[in-house]
């Protein structure tokens, strides 16, 4: 009989539910979109005119032009670029802090725990937006405030999920074989528990993508997120003007783009939480 | 009771010296000298020591520190570099509007959401529940700001059924004013609502009390009603009340785009005009109603079940 692990039992289910599938591919070129723009091969041209003031979408400019006639087409790739860089530097911030201090917490009790769960209640106490706008406007407006301030908020949920599971499995006996064979508290927590909680992050990442993609859209609509490039929160700052005069191929190319990639993000979540945690399946 | 309760408030002391601490080290410490910002560039260094001295800023730090919890529990935020005024007078003022819009939509919001939940759980696996689910996923998906603008223009610009911006005092003057807001408040909140609301009461469903309830001959309804529901009641509160510190802040963006004098409004005309006494008295302000309504939370929670005051 071929075994299958967990991982791979996992993809497989993932793989099968169709939807599930046609998120991760929407991820997918989405990511490579983003890599490609931040390499400079795609849509580099962005801010260069290329027709007439606000033309509507045609074969040429898919998306129209903007009113410096600009393709808004390449401005979205552009903005596309921004906004996964946003999901992908809160998520190198949240997951180190949020995995080492939930596993330490979790694992050790304590002082140590009633710390740890003391630093991230007084986090969460101040509501998300106040704690964003505080920090990215302190920081000075630009995309690495925006960087700070995702990381910065969004640790919390992971630490406290982490923390949680760490708790449920450190009794378990695999942990306790591992400490009678002589394995250390590091390498209790770090090679035996933690490849077991892998999950909660990975779900949790997909998730945590979509909120920093939202929250970026926000912040840099409310003028505090990228400075003299195109998000989508710019966009669609440029767009509010705009609409009265019924030009609105910017605020929909940002939206759609928008929209696509956090539903994914979303329906990508809960399959990888269908798939990873089985308990919860059919929920 | 009152021993779990006097617990609670106890462990209220180093959450609020921590979130003092945090908006100490953001506002005190990174956001650097302000002196020069406020005083314009011809300014003498004579100015600027006053202009310190005034502020506050030449305290040693660690009384600087006492004054932001001094102010969690005074209120008395100093004034506002922009206006002039007394923030807290500001506050006073935009609390009205803000809770005029937000506290109407925030509770239709809830209830309607509970309704679409419980109907969803009542069939679950069925058609309406896919599909329920998936307009749920979608809606939130959609950024805020396109649901905003685009009802806005529609439903007030192009077809005039509301007013496109503005505010008056008192009722019913101020409904043609937050009706609109309050609807798309109200849609924004019903996709991530109903998804929670769901999960949870489906947390509770296949439990084996509910199983005995059906055994016993009860209607579906009256199951999901008085048992399921009553269970599910501890999460539902956490997250319904949990909301309410916002709520105060008043939806930021709606009263951004509807030009509605509120807390929202003060704070982004704040954040445009780099008026860090007002910021910094909305993120205490917040985050002490933040604490006070999770302690209220955890009282509600002994009524909901009354296990938990044991523990």
């Amino acid at each position: 009989m071929k075994e299958n692990s967990l991982w791979k039992d996992a993809f497989k289910r993932l793989v099968q539910d169709r939807m599930a599938l046609a998120s991760l591919v929407i991820v997918i070129v989405y990511s490579l979109v983003a890599i490609l723009a931040s390499m400079g091969l795609i849509a580099s041209d962005w801010a260069k005119e290329v027709g007439a003031s606000n033309l509507p979408p045609s074969i040429d400019h898919w998306f129209g032009t903007d009113i410096f006639g600009r393709d808004v087409f390449a401005k979205v790739v552009h903005g596309t670029q921004i906004a996964m860089s946003v999901g992908l530097f809160t998520s190198l911030i949240a997951i180190p802090i949020g995995v080492i201090l939930g596993a330490v917490a979790g694992y050790f009790g304590g002082w140590v725990d009633d710390f740890i769960t003391w630093l991230y209640t007084t986090f969460s106490s101040i509501p998300n937006i106040m704690l964003l706008i505080s920090i990215t406007m302190i920081l000075g407006k630009g995309i690495f405030a925006v960087y700070i301030a995702l990381g910065a908020t969004s640790w919390v949920t992971l630490c406290r999920l982490i923390r949680g599971e760490v708790i449920k499995h450190k009794e378990r006996e695999y942990v306790q074989a591992a400490g009678a064979i002589g394995g250390g508290h590091f390498r209790k927590l770090f090679l035996h528990i933690l490849p077991n909680v892998t999950h909660i992050v990975i779900i949790n990442t997909s998730l945590q993508f979509q909120f920093a993609i939202k929250s970026e859209v926000i912040l840099s609509y409310l003028g505090l997120g990228v400075q003299g490039e195109p998000s989508w929160g710019t966009m669609i700052d440029d767009a509010k003007l705009e609409l009265a005069r019924g030009v609105w191929w910017q605020l929909a190319g940002a939206t759609f783009a928008m929209f696509l990639v956090v539903l994914a993000f979303n329906l990508l979540g809960d399959a990888l939480r269908d798939s990873l945690d089985p308990k919860l399946k059919g929920k | 009771m009152l021993k779990y309760i006097i617990r609670r408030l106890l462990y209220l002391i180093p959450v609020l010296l921590g979130v003092s601490f945090i908006i100490f080290v953001l506002f005190n410490l990174v956001s650097g000298d302000p002196t020069a910002v406020l005083l314009g560039k011809n300014a003498t260094a004579k100015q600027m020591m006053e202009l310190r001295e005034q502020l506050g800023l030449n305290k040693p730090l660690f009384d600087q520190y006492l004054d932001v919890v001094k102010s969690a529990f005074t209120f008395d935020f100093g004034r506002s570099w922009a206006t002039k005024q007394e923030i807290s007078h500001m506050i006073i003022q935009g609390a009205y509007p803000s809770m005029a819009l937000t506290v109407p939509a925030f509770v239709i919001s809830t209830v309607l959401s509970l309704i679409v939940a419980l109907v969803v759980a009542f069939y679950r696996g069925k058609g309406i529940d896919l599909f329920v689910r998936f307009l749920c996923i979608a809606g939130v998906s959609i950024s805020a700001l396109a649901y905003i603008l685009f009802f806005q223009y529609f439903f007030a610009y192009k077809l005039g059924w509301f007013e496109i911006s503005g505010f008056e005092f008192g009722f019913p003057d101020f409904v043609p004013y937050i009706a609109l807001p309050a609807i798309i408040f109200i849609l924004l909140s019903l996709g991530p609502d109903v998804r929670f609301f769901r999960t949870v009461i489906l947390d509770e469903i296949y439990q084996d009390y509910v199983r005995t309830a059906r055994a016993k001959g009860l209607g579906e309804i009256v199951v999901l009603l008085k048992h399921v529901l009553r269970n599910a009641l501890i999460p539902i509160i956490t997250y319904v009340v949990i909301q309410i510190p916002t709520l105060i802040l008043g939806a930021l963006l709606l009263e951004n785009f509807f030009s509605i004098p509120g807390l929202g409004g003060i704070t982004l005309n704040a954040l445009n005009s780099s008026d860090f006494p007002v910021i910094k008295a909305m993120a205490i302000l917040s985050s002490v109603l933040y604490i006070i309504l999770s302690l209220v939370t955890d009282v509600l929670y002994t009524f909901a079940d009354p296990r938990v005051k044991l523990k």
